[in-house]
């Protein structure tokens, strides 16, 4: 036996947890008796009190600014229609104490004075609560609901968010610490000279804003990141605090991302522990573990149905499938390589053809129909198993540095993180793996991360 | 078009209060104005004073200049942040329509509408100002028509949006699989002078269905206004405006420094202004007893619907206002 410094290399590490609360996917089951409202308030309020009883680190909420198509309708199997990130998330302020309050929101479809703006407003309000999941959505098909329209080439799509990141950051930056007055009999409500005005001259932005909020308690809203490619990795090493992975299934391949991203942070001279790593997932429990994969297999029936498992092979192929047996075997046609327009959302499938072979490779070798294979190779497969067995499989994955974390997709609104929070929580508290209290005030504080990047001695 | 019912009262919360020295006389120092416990407070306030409404000034601009230069939370995000922490007062933010995404901003009141059960409105504004062009690094719009023109388009949009969705298009119909009904979906395909709107919206029909569209009067077609708000220095100024103005309600912008037992309003306002003078507007403007605001705002009841009060100290006026002139306030003819 080799000895324990040896096997872990992190072996103080502890699990972060967030709750990513969905609003268009079909992971989300909409279809039973507990499956609640994906919009009246009430929902959001008992899923974050849940999150906050159970001491995870962020609320998070994704965006998507066009309702979803396929094949030029609608998208109408799927649950859709959700709130207003920021605004929701200032709803939310007032019910919560420490929870950290992620709103997702795009760069290529909003301007730096307002967006940075919003942002502070939700950070002063939550006593240093927020943090901004940065995306680059940039198809001209979402440019539709927009006054610019389609304006961005999408390989410049990293470009503006960067530049729209230093815009905000300076707007973060722009109150000295001691700019506002402390007493009614000060000279003035500001010191003069104590607010900074910002100015930018960039390829993307013309910008002079005077900023109208000082800094929240922890600096500056966190920035999460959640783009995959190369660029995206590039611009989280240089950016994101927080990188919302979807490598967190598999051991090899979180740590084959964590590591990747490790040597990226100090290719661009960042300490490799100044990002936190917390894949999407979800989490299924049961008494045993053949109990929690017989639950698993009825969860992804209802997610991948017939009709799903139909839209997604139409995306894949690019042709439409919809009048095909979903029980039956996969299309024989070749996928037809088309142009992405962004209709079915930021899911992404590159290579076609190779996907497709993919599909055909595992069909084949596991005999399995068109909705079977459609199951089989759903990227939100998640963890299943017993609630001890998931805390020394999530200790095993953070004390390796393979994640730093999760941010838990439930499958049921609003109750889906009830059994997380009182059945897999202690078992993680017990193994020393997952904090009994908040280690602070701000989210910042809860992630353990350094002042942000502009504020560093 | 005024009815038999009382006076509706609303009021404006924004920073310290409207008068623009109004933090030196506030019950706290200037940092801790941008808190979470003061907002909270102040429309607590309001609310157990027995307000309908609430409204939140806003700008991107910072809410005053020179030596004088103060902070502000979003009014986006006060609302929402206040709206779950209350159950009876309704709160409006204000929202320019001059440079701003209509539809970001139609998911942002449909969601502040959740947030408030119903409880939601908009107060349209626009940004004359050069300085918020700058900030968005937008030619800047300032010609009155084009002011009008961009009022008129965003809240066309943010209507259509409002709609965009009917009241049961999330079917869930199992037997189906469908979630949403498509033909329960409607595409706006708003075309602009100066931009288009797909849709539909990504936020369902808020609880209102449509928000209250609160304007100043003369900004939008009267068809996409809910309450016209009449700026004019005489009762029977604000009279003619609100016989004019073809919305379904009007109320009337009035300006209010009391005697309260920090002083007499003359005083109190002297004070104020040799900080910070704080010009009269075209609008009323009423300085002195409880009592006389009681029977100004009982005149008013003849010829509007509500007024909406915008008073120079919250500290100091909004105890007053609570204690001696709501519980009082106001039938026509009374
Ligand atoms: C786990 C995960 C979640 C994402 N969530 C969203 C989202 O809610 N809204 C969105 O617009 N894009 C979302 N994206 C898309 C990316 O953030 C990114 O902007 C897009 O994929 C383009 O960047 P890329 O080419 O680097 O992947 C998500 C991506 C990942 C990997």
């Amino acid at each position: 036996m080799s000895t324990v410094s040896d096997d872990v290399p992190y072996p103080d590490a502890t699990l972060h947890l967030g709750v990513f609360f969905q609003g268009v996917n079909h992971w989300t089951i909409w279809t039973q008796p507990e499956s609640g409202s994906q919009i009246d308030f009430t929902s959001f309020r008992r899923m974050i009190t849940t999150a906050e009883r159970g001491l995870f680190d962020a609320f998070f909420l994704g965006e998507g600014l066009r309702l979803r198509e396929a094949g030029g309708r609608i998208h109408d199997l799927d649950i859709a229609g959700r709130p207003d990130a920021i605004t929701q998330l200032a709803a939310l302020t007032g019910l919560t104490s420490r929870i950290g309050l992620v709103a997702t929101q795009n760069t290529t479809y909003n301007e730096p004075a307002d967006l940075a703006r919003r942002l502070s407003s939700l950070d002063v309000l939550s006593g240093g609560r927020a943090g901004w999941n940065v995306v680059t959505t940039d198809n001209a098909w979402t440019g539709e609901n927009f006054r610019r329209g389609g304006f961005l080439d999408h390989a410049d799509r990293y470009v503006r968010a960067e530049q729209f990141l230093h815009v905000a950051r300076a707007m973060w930056d722009a109150w000295d610490d001691d700019a506002v007055a402390t007493s009614a009999e000060a000279a003035s409500w500001s010191r003069p000279g104590g607010v900074v005005p910002v100015r930018a001259r960039t390829s993307q932005f013309a910008v002079d804003v005077t900023p109208v909020l000082p800094r929240s308690e922890q600096g500056h809203p966190v920035i999460f990141q959640a783009g995959d490619s190369a660029a995206g990795r590039d611009f989280a090493a240089r950016n994101a605090e927080v990188i919302f992975s979807a490598h967190g299934g598999d051991f090899d391949d979180a740590l084959a991302f964590a590591t990747d991203i490790r040597s990226r942070l100090r290719a661009v001279g960042r300490p490799a522990d100044d990002i936190r790593i917390l894949p999407g997932t979800s989490i299924v429990l049961g008494d045993t573990e053949s109990e929690a994969e017989e639950k698993r297999r009825w969860i992804t029936s209802e997610q991948v149905t017939g009709a799903t498992a139909l839209n997604i092979a139409s995306q894949i192929w690019g042709i439409d499938l919809t009048d095909r047996d979903p029980d039956g075997p996969l299309p024989e046609e070749a996928p037809v390589v088309a142009e992405r327009t962004g209709a079915m959302g930021s899911r992404r499938w590159d290579d076609q053809v190779a996907l497709v072979q993919r599909w055909r490779d595992v069909a084949a070798e596991q005999k399995l129909s068109l909705r079977e294979t459609a199951a089989a190779l759903e990227p939100q497969r998640g963890h299943t198993g017993t609630p001890a067995s998931l805390a020394d499989r999530f200790a095993r994955f953070v004390r390796h540095g393979a994640v730093d974390g999760f941010n838990v997709s439930p499958i049921f609104t609003p109750d889906g993180l009830d059994d997380i929070v009182d059945r897999l929580v202690p078992e993680l508290q017990e193994r020393g793996v997952y904090p009994t209290e908040y280690r602070g005030t701000t989210l910042r504080e809860h992630l353990g991360l350094r002042d942000p990047l502009t504020r560093r001695g | 078009m005024p009815t038999d019912r009382p006076l509706h009262l609303a009021v404006e919360l924004d920073g310290d209060g409207a008068h623009p020295a109004a933090w030196r006389r506030a019950r706290h120092a200037p940092d801790r104005l941008l808190t979470a416990a003061r907002v909270e407070r102040v429309v607590r306030n309001a609310e157990h004073a027995g307000f309908t409404l609430a409204t939140f000034e806003d700008s991107l601009a910072p809410p005053s200049r020179g030596a004088d230069l103060a902070g502000r939370i979003g009014a986006v995000e006060r609302a929402a942040f206040v709206a779950p922490l209350t159950s009876v007062i309704a709160v409006a933010p204000v929202v320019s329509t001059t440079y701003t995404e209509p539809f970001h901003v139609a998911s942002q009141l449909a969601s502040l509408d959740f947030a408030a059960a119903g409880r939601a409105g908009w107060v349209v504004a626009t940004s004359d100002d050069a300085s918020v062009a700058a900030a968005l690094g937008r030619p800047a719009v300032t010609d009155p028509d084009g002011l009008r023109r961009e009022a008129r388009d965003a809240v066309t949009v943010n209507r259509a949006l409002w709609d965009s969705w009917e009241d049961d298009a999330a079917i869930r119909d199992v037997a189906t699989g469908r979630y949403l009904d498509v033909d329960k979906l409607h595409y706006v395909d708003f075309v602009g002078e100066t931009y288009s709107v797909k849709g539909p919206a990504i936020v369902p029909r808020p609880p209102q269905g449509q928000l209250v569209v609160l304007a100043a009067d003369g900004l939008l077609p009267p068809d996409l206004v809910d309450v016209t708000l009449v700026d004019e220095p005489t009762v029977d100024d604000v009279g003619a405006a609100a016989r004019r103005a073809a919305t379904p309600r009007v109320f009337a912008e009035v300006e209010v420094v009391l005697d309260t037992a920090d002083g007499d309003a003359v005083d109190r306002l002297s004070t104020l202004d040799a900080h910070t003078p704080w010009p009269a507007a075209q609008r009323l403007r009423h300085i002195g007893s409880a009592a006389g605001l009681v029977a100004l705002l009982t005149d008013l009841a003849r010829v509007v619907d509500g007024v909406r009060l915008h008073v120079a100290v919250l500290d100091e006026d909004l105890p007053e206002l609570s204690a001696r002139v709501v519980p009082r306030c106001c039938a026509p003819g009374s």
